[in-house]
């Protein structure tokens, strides 16, 4: 929460650097104006915050640089609405508003000693990139961190620039991009098509998914068809929100709302809630 | 608790008076048609014979209201460059809602149960919440769309009241119900109580015997639950939905809300309004894609957040008083009660 005394009113924080990610997504790296408040800020891997731009509002992203990195939080934006089309002219040194961190983490302690297996597509890459950069950098307390990552096109994959981090950090990761493009030399197909030629085993491993609802649902289907248990699958959820602190009404799923009692679910979870996604 | 009072109808206005120097004191008053809660002024009418047409929800839960102020000003200490700054607006006011019915007071802990929570809780209602005092008029004859009986509520019943003021021959019988409410009896124009309180206790009776059949609606939580992927149900219910969202509004537990801003120039202020969960712009995400995209979707999650997860949420409580508005004021004749009795006759009439 941004202050003790008042859940509504943000931080001040500037935008130390843009990195324009594909043709619609950019990367904003912010830090706390605050000296004191930089100090206290804590977090954990799945949080989000509320990103200010004063004059047009607030709009919703997960926090997805890692705490174990510290020197700027990391908000990956989609340009599609009028909050995040001013985020995108922002540049270098321009002042935002912050309310973080709100919501519930990935479960990465109960993860320790398993396999963990994480399936992202298009901008649903940025949940998981906290989460792996969280394990990277714990690697020992963890087995094999493996990644299947797709996009539309090459042109639409984030955080391109560190792939080979990933890797020398010890990541598994499969590159994927829905069709055959003259430039890719990697994977062609859907993420779960993908997953389901490479059929990792659900042996002693936790399955991570974020993407677009329809990669989500058919990723699932996939999970179980490999004997993954429901509570061996893990994903993040996305709704429009206001406050985040579970009063506006608007990102219920039946009784419970997204914002505090996600964005994280396990399948498990998901399935005993209404089908109102 | 201590002393009942009498207090004669000709003193009221005095009253009234006496409170204005502590306290904002809002009461029931015409305006045009419409009986809304108005501040109260020496030469206010006030109106004490009908269910309000808005509750009074707006007087701790206003319907726009500023949250907070920005100002971009130039920097002395980075020449060339601007500092933001933020001030925070919290409400002075300190209000007394007069004369509003036991069910808007029960809407009031309805608001409680979501916006003053011991985890989180809203500043900007809590504060006005904490100061303010509420004095409820008991119902005695019912209007043809109350159902407060149906919610674990009653037409003089006291929750959520400071003070309860029955209508008595001559005056009115005044029953602190809170230490808050004992604080508004110190009034040197009051009488003692004598045989009005018996007429206000027999009164209590009398009222509870003209409100419509209780209603047991214990087992509505779970089977809204059953229902929930019946599409055909709620489109049904739905069908004369307008969407026009009257229903939330003048509801007195509805209390969804919109947060946006407002520019001029180099400053401009964040804003909280109150929202509608049955518009579609609701839940529209920037995607395209809508979770409550029809009024079917939209109707279930009312109807859903009132009598199944609000109280599943909140010890059993429905969010919902019964106040009957959304009834009285549908353009399109949508009818709660309708709807929640067909949800618990759904197996009787589907045989299953």
């Amino acid at each position: 929460m941004s202050t003790e005394s008042n859940p509504y009113l943000p931080y001040l924080a500037t935008v130390n650097q843009v990195v324009q990610e594909t043709a619609d997504i950019k990367t904003f790296r912010v830090v706390l104006n605050n000296e004191q408040a930089r100090q206290n800020f804590d977090f954990k891997p799945g949080q989000f915050g509320q990103l200010s731009v004063f004059g047009v509002g607030e709009a919703t992203f997960v926090i997805n640089s890692p705490p174990t990195r510290k020197e700027f939080l990391q908000f990956s934006v989609m340009r599609a609405g009028e909050v995040t089309g001013k985020l995108h002219s922002l540049r270098a040194g321009d002042q935002v508003g912050l309310r973080a961190p709100l919501g519930n983490s990935f479960p990465y302690e109960q993860m320790k000693g398993k396999d963990v297996l994480l399936i992202g597509g298009g901008i649903g890459m940025a949940p998981l990139r906290t989460l792996l950069l969280t394990l990277l950098d714990n690697k020992e307390e963890y087995g094999n961190i493996s990644v299947i990552y797709g996009a539309r096109t090459p042109n639409d994959l984030c955080y391109t620039y560190e792939f080979q981090e990933w890797r020398d950090k010890g990541a598994d990761l499969t590159l994927a991009v829905d069709r055959e493009h003259p430039d890719w030399e990697g994977r062609v197909g859907f993420v779960p098509a993908v997953l389901a030629e490479d059929a990792p085993s659900p042996r002693n491993c936790v399955a991570v998914t974020c993407g677009p609802p329809i990669m989500i649902k058919f990723v699932l289907k996939g999970l179980k068809e490999l004997d993954f248990e429901d509570d061996q699958i893990v994903t993040t959820l996305e709704k429009r929100m206001k406050c985040g602190i579970g009063l506006c009404g608007r990102c219920n799923i039946g009784n419970r709302y997204v914002c505090v009692d996600g964005p994280v679910f396990s399948y498990s979870q998901l399935r005993e809630l209404p089908q109102e996604f | 608790m201590g002393d009942k009072k009498f207090l004669h109808a000709d003193k009221l206005r005095d009253w009234l008076q006496e409170l204005s120097k502590e306290f904002s004191v809002y009461a029931p008053q015409m305006n045009g048609s419409v009986q809304e809660f108005a501040q109260y002024t020496a030469d206010s009418e006030i109106s004490l014979d009908l269910l309000s047409t808005e509750p009074p929800k707006k007087v701790l839960f206003p319907q726009t209201e500023y949250m907070f102020r920005y100002k971009y000003e130039k920097s002395n200490q980075d020449l060339g460059g601007e500092e933001l700054q933020l001030t925070e607006d919290l409400p002075q006011d300190k209000p007394l809602i007069f004369a509003c019915r036991p069910c808007d007071a029960a809407g009031f802990q309805i608001f409680d149960s979501v916006f003053a929570q011991k985890e989180i809780s809203d500043p900007y209602y809590k504060n006005r919440r904490d100061k303010a005092c509420i004095v409820s008029l008991a119902c005695t004859i019912p209007d043809n769309t109350c159902f407060c009986n149906w919610v674990g509520g009653g037409p003089t019943d006291p929750q959520g009241s400071d003070v309860m003021l029955f209508p008595v021959q001559e005056g009115y019988l005044l029953e602190p119900i809170t230490d808050k409410g004992e604080q508004l009896l110190n009034y040197k124009g009051f009488e003692t109580a004598g045989e009005k309180a018996t007429e206000a206790e027999e009164l209590k009776q009398s009222s509870l015997e003209k409100m419509p059949q209780f209603i047991d609606l214990g087992d509505v939580p779970q089977k809204l639950l059953d229902l929930f992927e019946n599409m055909e149900f709620w489109e049904q219910v739905s069908n004369k939905c307008i969407s026009c969202g009257v229903c939330t509004y003048l509801c007195p537990t509805c209390y969804c809300f919109n947060i946006s801003d407002e520019s001029a120039g180099k400053a401009g202020k964040r804003i909280r309004s109150w929202d509608s969960c049955m518009y579609f712009l609701f839940t529209l995400e920037a995607s395209g894609h809508n979770p409550r995209s029809s009024k079917a979707h939209r109707l279930r999650n009312r109807i859903g957040h009132k009598f199944s997860y609000h109280p599943h949420n909140h010890a059993g409580i429905f969010a919902c008083s019964g106040c009957g508005r959304c009834i009285k004021y549908c353009p399109a004749n949508v009818d709660i009660r309708e709807v929640i009795q067909l949800v618990k006759e759904y197996k009787d009439v589907h045989g299953e």
